[in-house]
């Protein structure tokens, strides 16, 4: 009788996977326990993986009685905006680095290159200087521009890498169809580019919707503040609101996994097409 | 009349000359084929009729006008290119009616035109869908259909055949003989493969090294080729070469020409004797191939290459065995020093 080779290897597989997703996911579980254990409980109960007892007082107080909105729609009005700016001027240089053959191409990618080498904390002094002279100092619209321009140099490599997977007979066969570059680009081009789109967005938001240096250094009024900012009010002189600060941070959890569930079918297929050729 | 005139025609990429002074004239209804080994600027130049890449220097004449600084859309041209480039996000339909669309014509028009299209090529039944879901040979016949739905003055046609297997190749090509034949439009044809080139060719222009070697007929080509380049390109096997002093030649003295360095033989105008005084050329057999139709042989005559012999029918003599090779004068194919052909021994 033939004896039934057990799937060691395949339950070996599932066990490793399992490890990480209880290791990826476990800081997103305490972010919820604690912000649904009534306050009383968070220290006697400490390290208890469930909680005796479970409220959603946290929750409310966070809605009603913080500046908790005003934070919120801080934060999406800054990650929307970086994220719809960086992606537009990211497709247009991602296309140009793609298609074009121009003087002092090699010098411009190095030069972007370099903008991401250097530490935040060297250039937030500078940064905060000409915030200053410009007057954008506590300002959304500053913060976009700053984000924008951090963001960019990314954004662009990886739409470059999406454009550089599209075949370029396709906007040449559009071009003889009839459509003018921009046409083809607009026609042909564009809708294959969506999963790289989708992708380029998805970073980019949440990039922006978790950045806390910049935003803390150029912001300092409560009405300017995003939610990474405005998280430290939690933080009092004499004691830390865990529960609530748990509970905002639930909160603003919703907005980065609604919008990757928007785009999730276009990035998986979008962070690989950009890879590989054909 | 004349389709395209192209008038000392110039391409540069940076210091790199790819184009040197291309000159050629294609009438209106004819089938031209480029056809060169890779990298002779064949591909370059047909994209130059498409507009897709500039002219360096030269004019280039559609008719009367002079296209030179017109973009493709306004050239009235289709293309088929190598990797058919339909637009995925479009099923079959969409793709063959796509430049209508832009032209913004009537439902209906693009309607007839695109049916009209798929029956001719037999994709009646493939309208709805995606071309991934289509085979290569599917595909390469939407991306004709797409060119034929446009109507244009010229078919330009960039290696389309290269992606496909042998079998499906020889189908296309007869699609493509057949299409030239029911539509009568000129059509301008590259390719490295000197088959599809001599059979769907009204002319061939051969090209190497950025420059025309010749223009022709097909069969002009293959009896009278002008250099060694030409004959040693058109023909399979390929022609077989033999230096002026080779010890293995024994050419009576009415064969030979003081000029000529170099005689060139095609394997199928051998004739194959007994090893003795009366064979022009004597050698051992090295390697026999028997392809049902033909048998080709593979002669060591004391050179480098090998003398390639092709006789037909199945020919039963082995390997190591010692033969002779007779070929009738007008078979043979002269060179002088600088590989051109000496022409005179044919008529004289």
């Amino acid at each position: 009788m033939q004896k039934t080779a057990f799937p060691i290897g395949a339950v070996l597989r599932y066990f490793a996977i399992a490890l990480y997703v209880l290791f990826a996911l476990f800081p997103i579980y305490w972010l919820v326990k604690i912000a649904v254990t009534p306050d009383r409980l968070i220290y006697t109960e400490g390290t208890q993986i469930w909680p005796s007892n479970f409220t959603l007082d946290n929750f409310v107080s966070v809605l009603f009685l913080t500046d908790f909105l005003v934070y919120f729609k801080n934060s999406m009005i800054v990650s929307l905006g970086t994220a719809f700016f960086t992606t537009l001027v990211a497709t247009a240089a991602g296309y140009a680095f793609s298609r074009f053959h121009f003087r002092g191409k090699t010098i411009i990618i190095a030069l972007m290159l370099i903008t991401q080498m250097f530490p935040l904390l060297m250039i937030i002094a500078p940064i905060y200087k000409i915030m200053a002279g410009l007057r954008l100092l506590d300002s959304l619209t500053g913060l976009i521009i700053v984000y924008t321009a951090f963001n960019v140099p990314f954004a662009t490599f990886l739409m470059q890498g999406f454009f550089d997977g599209i075949p370029k007979d396709l906007e040449e066969a559009a071009m003889i169809d009839g459509c003018t570059r921009f046409e083809a680009l607009r026609k042909v081009i564009f809708p294959l580019t969506l999963p790289g789109l989708a992708a380029t967005l998805g970073f980019i938001f949440t990039a922006a919707w978790s950045e806390l240096l910049f935003a803390l250094m150029l912001i300092n009024s409560d009405a300017k503040m995003t939610f990474p900012v405005g998280l430290k009010t939690f933080v009092s002189k004499f004691a830390v609101d865990w529960g609530q600060m748990m509970a905002a941070g639930t909160l603003a959890l919703i907005p980065s996994c609604l919008f990757f569930i928007l785009i999730q079918r276009f990035l998986v297929k979008g962070l690989t097409a950009g890879a590989v050729k054909g | 009349m004349t389709a395209i005139t192209l008038n000392s025609i110039n391409k540069r990429f940076g210091p790199v000359h790819v184009l040197k002074d291309i000159s050629l004239q294609f009438d209106k209804g004819e089938f031209v084929v480029l056809v060169g080994p890779s990298g002779c600027g064949k591909s370059t130049l047909l994209r130059m009729i498409a507009g897709l890449e500039p002219v360096s220097s030269g004019d280039m004449i559609f008719g009367d006008t002079r296209v030179n600084d017109l973009e493709p859309r306004e050239r009235d041209i289709a293309m088929v290119f190598q990797s058919y480039a339909l637009y995925p996000h479009m099923n079959v339909e969409r793709n063959l009616g796509f430049s209508l669309e832009l032209r913004k014509r009537a439902a209906a028009e693009k309607k007839d035109r695109t049916s009209h299209a798929a029956g001719i090529l037999g994709l009646d039944k493939l309208l709805d869908r995606f071309p991934k879901a289509l085979s290569g040979g599917q595909r390469q016949r939407v991306a004709m259909g797409r060119a034929i739905v446009r109507d244009p003055q010229i078919f330009l046609f960039d290696e389309p055949l290269s992606n496909l297997d042998a079998a499906l190749r020889i189908e296309m090509r007869i699609e493509i003989a057949k299409l030239h034949q029911r539509l009568g439009t000129t059509m301008v044809y590259v390719t490295h493969d000197q088959v599809e080139a001599m059979t769907l060719a009204d002319r061939i222009v051969v090209m190497n090294a950025g420059q025309v070697e010749q223009v022709g007929t097909p069969l002009d080509l293959y009896s009278n080729p002008a250099n060694l380049f030409v004959a040693g390109f058109l023909g399979s096997p390929k022609m077989n070469f033999v230096a002026h002093d080779d010890a293995a030649l024994n050419l009576p003295s009415s064969l030979t020409n003081p000029s000529a360095q170099t005689y060139g033989i095609r394997p199928e105008h051998i004739k194959v004797t007994a090893p003795d005084d009366t064979a022009h050329l004597v050698g051992t057999i090295d390697v026999v191939e028997r392809l049902g139709s033909d048998t080709i042989f593979y002669i060591n005559h004391g050179a480098t290459k090998p003398f390639v012999v092709r006789v037909p029918g199945i020919d039963r003599t082995a390997i190591g065995e010692k033969i002779g090779c007779q070929f009738q004068p007008e078979d043979l194919h002269l060179f002088d020093q600088n590989g051109q052909a000496i022409s005179e021994h044919k008529n004289g």
